[in-house]
């Protein structure tokens, strides 16, 4: 049942002279999920998402919250608020001023603006740093501001673009969980943007692949990983094979491929490489059609029967874990 | 004193030939010669400071000794005397002539900021392509091609009791006769010094708002300010340096001027600069160091309230 403060694209399409950034793309984004516009650099998710936010007019299509078309609306007063990537926030103001801009320009007094602050820092447990200014803040402080920021206006939807990009590997993992747990917390829509699978895979509810300016495939993080409809998204969420067969060309994980004896498997092909990775080992098997194969196998099996490189073996996989692709 | 900017040079070991003793010291010598950082640094800083010294700071100790000494009509002569600022600061001339001056940079200081601040926010946030933007800036500087003077010298023809204003003006029936404050007056005075100036207030305010991240504006918008809104929460104060840095430039070069002011108020309004320079021409100079260690004096206090407001470092 669809509730009032869903996110809904009706053919959303954006032009820059000739070239197509986003073109006529469809989708209903549930109230209250985390979903993540997931693709490759120039593949039109930051496009799409500053469509939603307002700060770029859609060429055609428009952009529905709560029942209400809000295409042209001022970004303020669209009910969605937005985090920019490099955070943007005002190097002139402290963080407490920074955090109530919107209140005051709303002209909410200065008393009530800085409680409000307060409640949002506490939030973001950034309380004590209220009276810093941006620059004397770290990378991760500095995004829990523009957080805050972005939520005082209570918002019913959160637009992130690549939040965590700006951060170190430690830092954005700590933040991917924050983020996680705001949302749960607010009980909000988060549209975050990402190029990175992982973190999309870690956070979203509903992951949304996009690819030349087209949704390829939506749907919730696992059936996206374990069902890729198209090669792109199989090839771009990692951790798959897309193998041509007679029937057609099929994806299928690197773990459920297995390895046999030559000749008596489903596929022949020869080991080019062994990659120990710890608790598992990474074999890539030059396969017939010169197809290249990754078979990722558990340490101790491997170890049972170790193929050195340059073994001809066979490769079999259960027909279930076969996916067909869509050319 | 933190005059000189250093710069850490890295020692770099050199091979030194072995075999005869005396090299081997001489070479030991020399590298722990190099080794004293405040040596190379006091090298690295010499010719500047040679230079500073020599045609800065030289003249200004210079002016300042002769405005100490005796004049008579017909004679200079050295001495330690305060009869120069006796008699500037117990003349009325003086405080009118001030007084004009700072008038003079006050008007011209409200115009150009307006002017040069509106032509830098056109340049920097509604010239969307770069092309375009560094095309408009070199027009805008176009007119330096020709030297003050001419472009001055340009608006008498103008703005004359005959000229093309005057006549434009009667033709299109908005007057019946000629304007006589258009030229020779405080208003060609002023006009012509925010035509020489305005640029020295849209450079460095131009630079100062390309320097500002687009996605502030944006999550201005963002959190529902409006444009005027976000010029003064957003721009104005992240431009503050850059209106600074113009300010000094325009009140700096407004206050010392004196050509302007003899050309376009017909010799009918003085500020600091003819004091100074009549005095020059009577072979007064005495009085005219004086008064110029007056208004070097003002000047430097203006700079120094300015820059209590803003901190230009960062513009450094």
């Amino acid at each position: 049942m669809k509730t009032g403060q869903d996110l809904e694209l009706v053919s959303l399409t954006k032009r820059y002279g000739e070239a197509l950034a986003v073109d006529g793309i469809n989708h209903h984004f549930r109230a209250g999920s985390y979903a993540c516009l997931l693709g490759p650099s120039g593949c039109g998710k930051s496009t799409t998402l500053r469509m939603i936010a307002g700060h770029e007019d859609p060429t055609e299509g428009s952009i529905v919250l709560g029942g209400a078309d809000v295409s042209w609306l001022p970004p303020a007063r669209r009910g969605t608020a937005m985090m920019f990537q490099n955070y943007a926030l005002f190097p002139h103001l402290s963080v407490s001023d920074n955090v109530s801009f919107s209140l005051k320009m709303k002209g909410v007094d200065a008393a009530t603006r800085r409680t409000r602050a307060g409640e949002m820092l506490e939030l973001v447990h950034m309380s004590q740093f209220a009276d810093r200014l941006p620059d004397q803040l770290s990378g991760g402080q500095q995004q829990r501001v523009a957080l805050a920021r972005a939520l005082i206006t209570n918002p019913q939807v959160l637009l992130l673009d690549e939040p965590l990009s700006a951060l170190d590997p430690f830092l954005r993992i700590r933040m991917r969980a924050e983020l996680k747990r705001l949302q749960q917390e607010l009980g909000i829509t988060f549209i975050h943007v990402t190029h990175g699978q992982d973190e999309a895979l870690a956070l979203a509810d509903e992951i949304v692949v996009m690819n030349n300016a087209v949704i390829e495939q939506a749907g919730p993080a696992r059936e996206v990983f374990n069902a890729p409809r198209t090669e792109f998204v199989a090839r771009f969420m990692g951790g798959h094979n897309v193998i041509a067969l007679p029937q057609g060309h099929f994806a299928i994980r690197s773990d459920k491929v297995a390895l046999t004896e030559a000749a008596a498997g489903r596929l022949d092909g020869q080991v080019t490489g062994v990659e120990y990775q710890g608790a598992h080992v990474v074999l890539t098997v030059r396969a017939a059609g010169d197809q290249e194969v990754t078979a990722i196998l558990p340490e101790e099996k491997f170890f049972e029967n170790p193929m050195p490189q340059g073994a001809d073996v066979g490769l079999s996989w259960d027909d279930a874990a076969l996916h067909p692709l869509a050319v | 004193m933190g005059f000189f900017p250093f710069r850490v040079v890295p020692y770099r070991p050199f091979p030194v030939p072995r075999g005869r003793g005396y090299t081997i010291r001489a070479g030991a010598q020399m590298r722990n010669l190099m080794k004293n950082r405040h040596l190379s640094g006091w090298l690295l800083a010499a010719p500047l400071s040679v230079v500073l010294l020599c045609f800065l700071v030289l003249p200004i100790v210079m002016i300042v000794v002769v405005s100490f000494w005796g004049a008579t009509e017909f004679s200079i002569y050295p001495a330690f005397q305060f009869d120069n600022y006796q008699f500037l600061f117990t003349s009325p001339v003086t405080y009118s002539v001030f007084f004009n001056t700072f008038k003079y940079a006050a008007i011209t200081w409200v115009f150009t900021l307006l002017i040069g601040f509106t032509v830098a926010y056109f340049l920097a946030f509604h010239v969307r392509s770069l092309t375009w933007q560094i095309a408009l800036f070199l027009l805008c500087t176009i007119p330096f091609w020709t030297s003050n003077i001419i472009r001055m010298i340009s608006w008498i023809p103008f703005l004359g009791r005959n000229g093309l204003a005057n006549s434009t003006l009667i033709s299109w029936g908005v007057i019946d006769e000629p304007l006589e404050w258009l030229l020779f007056s405080d208003f060609s005075v002023i006009l012509a010094f925010v035509h020489l100036y305005t640029l020295f207030m849209v450079v460095p305010i131009f630079n100062t708002m390309m320097r500002i991240d687009r996605s502030l504006i944006e999550a201005a918008y963002d959190n529902g300010a409006s444009g005027f809104q976000t010029l003064t929460n957003v721009i104005i104060p992240l431009t503050k340096p850059g209106i600074m840095i113009g300010s000094i430039f325009v009140v700096t070069l407004v206050m010392g001027d004196f050509i302007t002011v003899r050309f376009m108020s017909g010799s009918q309004s003085a500020n600091v600069g003819r004091l100074i320079s009549n005095d020059i021409a009577l072979l007064q100079y005495p009085s005219a160091a004086a008064t110029a260690v007056v208004l070097l004096a003002t000047v430097l206090l203006i700079i120094a309230v300015l820059l209590r407001f803003v901190d230009i470092r960062k513009e450094l």
